[in-house]
């Protein structure tokens, strides 16, 4: 790993001596980009960059990581009030519908076209496109870091109970949880209960199971729609989460805790749990030596008819007002980013997938998903690609969707605490959202979503 | 006859108090006034364009019962961690003053809490009260399900309390122990040559005369309850669980920053500069009544 920095801070020297020589005349041209991801994931990005700027001599991207997605949204919210707003910027996916409405905005497929860039976007894998297409498919940003989530599950655990396959349904995974409590596992399986885990706990099981979470095809016909998963499938769900929890099938884990659920996977104390493919590698670089553990598909009930998930992740925007030269610099860099060879990049050196149909061939080309520590991650494309994205599974587009989230945060807190009941608890997330997405709407009078 | 430095011009004197009320305008009254603007519109977050909407706004925001949820916890919050704090203060500074073995060192050691900053040391408290795997882990393995502020709203807000208490002992102590000293010793040894014991001396000489100093601890510790406790409740609950702890000034970060409702968000820091004005007005009026100056 030294070599390598060592090559990379040499080139570095190599590229500013030649800089040095050839003033002026070759001055490139620089925008800035700004990203929400931090530690790891944030040195992959600036390495990434390094790159973009090494492969050509015309543009320099400088990239800056604002420390995570809500920081990155606020500062470049500020930063556009101000007029001084980044080229590109990052924006997660529940941010997508705000970015939408903002006006602030540079559709990022007309930006390629007029810079001489083909994209060809049917390439995309539709489940990711869709998410952050407009209602009629135009690509308004470009699919960035992408993930979906996955169950993970401990093969040595499954064994003792005589299994040697993750449970296909919910219904098996509740006998298999009895069976490993019975077996004296103290932990069957973890989740966590705050915002975050909306993603996969409401937000995929909806998607899997044809479920809306709200009306108007989850908000992409209108400012006007309105939750209603007190109403679907996801009750049963919840109820069952509870059922499981009350009878110490599912403990809590989180880090506020002590220890949280990727971690509590890994040592070996939880058997089951469902979180991002992205961390696979976090898993595969912690986990208790010789312990064996694959991934599967999230389940689903038993008779229903399995839909593709949702992506998790962000995308790249880019944002109006500048000039000419730097946007010339944005759409290479878009470009840049689209290429396969980056895609291999990104995700050997992250748990993210692939985007588009031809960076997962070429990695697969590659015999990327055969070897060891990779092996499992083409889970998740399968997972993404289960069906053609139906008009609920497209997505979710409502406004000030971090709110909502954070709503179910509080209101499963409240059904796993027993001071309501779980259809109780359900019926005021939806009241308080409808609230949220009501604020909204009347916040963009007359405007309709592209 | 006492001398004066006076100006025979207005103008100078208004010259020189310029930078100071152009300094106090753009960082108070400036912020101020643009946030009694934003609440009285619905501002678009990305600059887009603000439609007035009066009072809708307020009105909104207290026909909620999360903000009134709100309100009390931060009520319990204030009243709770400003007695918890002021009362461990008075103790220490008490006992220090009457110079008994190590008050020199417990002197300098018990004034290092203020100076942590807020998330540094609800990380500290985050870790020291993890159920799972902090000092209250041990706690827990005596009577399971003990400790559990993942879940139990009155858990959660204990330990903010806590944290908040820990670092304001040390501020209070500070202010608490300058008061003890400036008692001169002559009252006290008076007193004791008279017979009377440590705790009557405590409660007939030297409590009446720091009353001002509690008196001022008294608001400055509330109004701060109010304002500081940000960083704590962030990295320790983020409001949770189930909005047990979300006081009104994390609830205004979450609702203006992560939830880019500006004027929901303005609308409510207005309601908490009233509060805290009321608070303090009132503690002027009724409490300070009992306050000796000398």
């Amino acid at each position: 790993m030294s070599i390598f920095k060592q090559g990379l801070a040499a080139l570095a020297a190599g590229a500013f001596s030649i800089a040095l020589a050839q003033p002026a005349a070759a001055e490139p041209v620089k925008f800035d980009f700004w990203f929400g991801l931090s530690g790891d994931l944030a040195r992959v990005v600036d390495t990434l960059c390094k790159n973009f700027n090494a492969s050509q001599a015309d543009y320099e991207v400088v990239c800056t990581s604002q420390g995570n997605y809500d920081a990155t949204l606020q500062n470049t919210i500020a930063a556009f009030r101000a007029g001084k707003q980044p080229a590109v910027v990052q924006v997660y996916d529940v941010g997508t519908a705000t970015m939408m409405l903002s006006g602030a905005y540079k559709p990022a497929d007309k930006l390629m076209e007029e810079n001489g860039y083909k994209i060809d976007y049917a390439d995309y894998f539709p489940g990711i496109a869709r998410y952050y297409a407009t209602s009629k498919g135009e690509m308004l940003s470009f699919p960035f870091n992408s993930s979906t989530p996955l169950m993970y599950w401990n093969k040595d655990a499954f064994a003792k109970i005589g299994k040697t396959e993750a449970p296909k349904t919910w219904e098996d995974v509740g006998a298999d949880l009895k069976a490993l409590k019975d077996a004296g596992y103290e932990c069957p399986m973890a989740i966590n209960i705050s915002a975050n885990e909306s993603w996969q706990l409401m937000e995929q099981f909806s998607a899997l199971h044809n479920q809306p979470i709200a009306t108007k095809n989850n908000g992409y016909d209108g400012l006007d729609a309105r939750l209603e998963v007190n109403k679907t499938k996801f009750v049963q769900y919840v109820t069952d989460l509870k059922k499981w929890y009350d009878a110490g099938l599912i403990k809590i884990k989180s880090k506020d805790l002590g220890q949280d659920m990727v971690q509590s996977f890994a040592t070996g104390t939880c058997q089951v749990i469902m979180t991002s493919v992205g961390d696979h590698g976090t898993v595969g670089k912690t986990q208790k030596e010789g312990m064996n553990w694959d991934v599967a598909e999230l389940p689903v009930y038993a008779g229903t008819e399995r839909k593709n998930s949702l992506v998790g992740g962000a995308s790249l925007w880019v944002l109006s007002g500048k000039s000419d030269a730097e946007y010339k610099g944005a759409a290479a860099f878009l470009n840049f980013i689209h290429d396969p060879k980056t895609a291999l990049f990104w995700s050997t050196n992250t748990g993210y997938i692939p985007v588009t149909k031809s960076g997962f061939e070429y990695m697969k080309s590659t015999g990327f998903y055969d070897k060891a520590p990779y092996k499992g991650r083409e889970t998740a494309i399968a997972s993404l690609t289960a069906s053609e994205p139906t008009e609920i599974t497209r997505g979710i587009r409502l406004g000030n969707f971090t709110q909502i989230r954070a709503e179910f945060g509080t209101q499963m807190q409240a059904i796993f605490a027993n001071k309501v009941s779980v259809q109780e608890g359900l019926d005021t997330l939806v009241k308080n959202g409808d609230a949220i997405l009501e604020r909204f709407q009347q916040t963009y009078p007359g405007k309709t979503l592209p | 006859m006492e001398k004066r430095v006076t100006f025979s011009r207005w103008t100078i004197g208004i010259l020189f108090a310029v930078p100071q009320l152009l300094l106090i305008f753009t960082f108070f009254y400036w912020p101020a006034g643009q946030a009694v603007y934003w609440s009285l519109t619905l501002q678009q977050p990305w600059g887009g364009g603000n439609i007035w909407v009066g009072l809708d706004n307020f009105r909104s925001i207290l026909s909620n019962a999360d903000y009134w949820n709100s309100i009390s916890a931060s009520l319990i919050f204030a009243g709770i961690s400003t007695g918890l704090a002021m009362f461990i203060a008075l103790v220490l500074a008490a006992l220090t003053d009457r110079q008994l073995a190590g008050s020199r060192f417990y002197r300098v050691v018990l004034i290092w809490p203020y100076g942590i900053a807020a998330p540094a040391l609800a990380l500290a408290f985050r870790f020291i009260l993890a159920p799972e795997a902090g000092f209250m882990a041990v706690v827990n393995q005596v009577w399971p399900g003990f400790w559990d502020p993942g879940l139990d709203g009155a858990d959660a807000m204990a330990s903010i309390i806590v944290a908040f208490s820990w670092k304001y002992v040390g501020y209070n102590f500070i202010f608490f122990l300058a008061a003890f000293q400036a008692i001169p010793r002559s009252l006290i040894e008076a007193a004791a040559m008279d017979g009377s014991g440590v705790i009557r001396r405590f409660w007939d000489i030297q409590f009446p005369l720091i009353t001002p100093t509690i008196f001022f601890l008294l608001v400055i510790n509330i109004t701060e309850s109010f304002q500081d406790s940000f960083g704590i409740v962030d990295i320790m609950t983020s409001g949770g669980p189930a909005n047990a702890t979300n006081l009104m000034v994390y609830k205004i970060y979450s609702d203006g920053f992560k939830g880019l409702d500006y004027s929901g968000a303005a609308a409510q820091s207005i309601i908490l500069m009233l509060l805290i004005i009321v608070l303090t007005i009132f503690q002027f009026r009724f409490i300070e009544r009992r306050v000796h100056y000398r």
